[in-house]
């Protein structure tokens, strides 16, 4: 009778073949990038279909938006008695898709703004307006005490973005409040809240137009600073820049604001790769908190959408594993020791 | 009348054996120590495991490349080839032997000759281990030394995810059979005489 053999080679191959075919499909989001692009990092915005109708000021914001809202405007040029196109600096143009899915929609722009910018054209004296910060509005006011304003404040004030850029560097140069939204609270993929985060860092720190307005510094090469650091595209990816450069101090604000400078950045591996992994207490500090109070335990966070080896931990399966390997260790004492009785 | 010693391992085959077996303890221990990191025990530290994991795991691999190509052209590989016609009965008798007749004072029902160097659980596990599980880590760790080209979802879950697990389970298989293994290599005509046979090439019959 002819024998039938397997040739175990064929597996190998298989295989490998198997392996280049998964890889082949990549359904990987374009992760941002580092190096100059002389253009702001910003995420376009997915186009929405906004109903304007509920927002009570829609209609008195229009007339700013009709010019602030493209980034070309005209007017009638009443002297020369003709009408004139002119392009809007990039930095006065307002998207109104992103002021309506933003925390400060309900606005009106007066509400913020001297009631002189009805008139056109504006005056040049109202470039020196007061701008209102974070706090002007948020200090103290017990509706919004859940986000810790005062902390975010104090910690903001310790950070090297305070000591280093003094009064140039206020919230807005980080949160536009036209367009800022609250979005770690909201925002269930986390992959989003990373490239958000990330996104606004990168807006000045891989962008020397903003760069240089803050500083007269050489900006670094994030490529080159961040050289260390293993799949370093990877890591970016997957974590926020806040995750390593500041310190966590308490778990009050989702975000921390005290940016360290370049020396105090985290550079020991074992922060986030552990059982007490750093991202527990900052970057699934939220998710935590949601199951911890909703299921009494966070194991699965980390084991959801992203892989920190030493961190991700299946405890069913390690529990199994230990089992498993008891066996085979007791197993071979019990066969060994009947080998030496039966000799 | 006592049997020949048969010169069953070539130099390359116990080269390969003897760079394998080192580089799959250096493999075990980095991984360990990577996969239940703490941050203050430290068995070798995160960063010099991941460094000697990494160099050691390519090593594996090009290691295994020699195994590969070996057993591909010489006669060695005929002893990787599974016959499967009458395979579980086979696997029985050996289990029954490793059970119940070595206490007996039984003779291998499987005895080894040149032609036939692995009883039917060597043979069987053997190619598991090296045809399987050893392609599976490997092929995962590479994958892992580049994760960028994991694809982010597979199977409904995170590809990277996926990858690891697989590389962690096939790496505790591996782990679990090169304990069995080693234990295994002391049923010999004495008990070092098997680990003997991968130093000089010749096996000591019974």
């Amino acid at each position: 009778m002819r024998e039938i053999y397997i040739r175990p080679s064929w597996l190998v191959i298989m295989l490998i073949l198997f392996t280049v075919i998964v890889f082949a499909f990549d359904y990987s989001a374009e992760p941002l990038k580092y190096e100059d692009t002389g253009q702001n990092n910003q995420i376009a915005p997915e186009e929405q279909a906004i109903d304007l109708t509920q927002f009570p000021n829609s209609e008195e914001n229009q007339k700013c938006f009709k010019c602030h809202g493209q980034s070309k405007y005209s007017y009638e040029n009443t002297e020369q008695g003709r009408m004139v196109n002119e392009q809007m600096y990039s930095e006065l143009i307002i998207s109104p898709n992103d002021f309506y899915l933003s925390n400060h929609r309900s606005f009106k722009c007066l509400d913020c703004h001297s009631e002189e910018y009805e008139n056109f054209p504006h005056a040049g004296i109202l470039r020196m307006e007061y701008q209102y910060t974070c706090m002007d509005c948020h200090e103290g006011d017990e509706i919004y005490e859940k986000y810790h304003f005062e902390d975010i404040n104090s910690e903001y004030k310790k950070s090297v973005h305070a000591e280093k850029l003094s009064e140039e560097f206020t919230c807005w140069t980080c949160h536009n409040p036209h367009t800022y939204k609250i979005n770690a609270r909201t925002n269930e993929n986390i992959r989003e809240t990373i490239i958000y985060d990330n996104t606004i860092c990168l807006d000045c720190h891989s962008n020397y137009r903003r760069f240089q307005v803050l500083t007269d510094r050489e900006r670094p090469n994030l490529i080159t600073s961040h050289g260390w650091l293993p799949n370093q595209e990877l890591h970016i990816a997957s974590v926020r820049c806040i995750e390593c450069h500041t310190e966590k101090t308490s778990d009050s604000a989702l975000v921390e604001h005290n940016v360290l400078p370049k020396e105090k950045a985290v550079r020991n591996c074992k922060e986030c790769h552990s059982t007490n992994p750093r991202l527990l207490a900052s970057l699934y500090q939220y998710e935590a908190q949601e199951l911890r109070s909703h299921e009494g335990f966070f194991q699965g966070i980390t084991t959801s959408d992203s892989m920190v080896i030493g961190a991700n931990r299946n405890y069913l399966l390690n529990i199994i594993s230990l089992l498993l390997f008891a066996g085979v260790i007791a197993g071979i004492a019990f066969h060994s020791v009947l080998r030496i009785i039966k000799k | 009348m006592a049997q020949e010693r048969l010169y069953l391992y070539p130099v390359w085959l116990r080269l390969w054996h003897l760079i394998n077996a080192l580089l799959c303890l250096i493999l075990i221990i980095t991984g360990i120590s990577m996969q239940l990191s703490t941050p203050s025990v430290v068995l070798v530290g995160f960063n010099t495991a991941v460094t000697i994991h990494n160099i050691a795991g390519i090593i594996l691999t090009i290691n295994y490349l020699l195994f590969f190509i070996g057993n591909l052209f010489t006669y060695n590989g005929k002893h990787y080839q599974i016959e499967f016609r009458g395979l579980i009965k086979r696997l029985i008798t050996q289990v029954k032997y490793y059970t119940f007749g070595i206490f007996k004072g039984e003779t291998p029902p499987f005895p080894i000759t040149r032609e036939n160097k692995f009883n039917p659980l060597q043979r069987f596990s053997y190619v598991f281990i090296m045809y399987l599980f050893v392609p599976i880590v490997f092929i995962t760790g590479w994958a892992l030394l580049y994760p960028i080209t994991i694809p982010t979802t597979l199977i409904g879950t995170s590809g990277l995810h996926l990858t690891d697990l697989l590389h962690i389970i096939a790496g505790y298989i591996i782990s679990i059979f090169m304990v069995i293994h080693i234990y295994f290599c002391t049923i010999g005509k004495s008990p070092l005489s098997n680990f003997k046979s991968m130093i000089d090439g010749y096996h000591e019959p019974h």
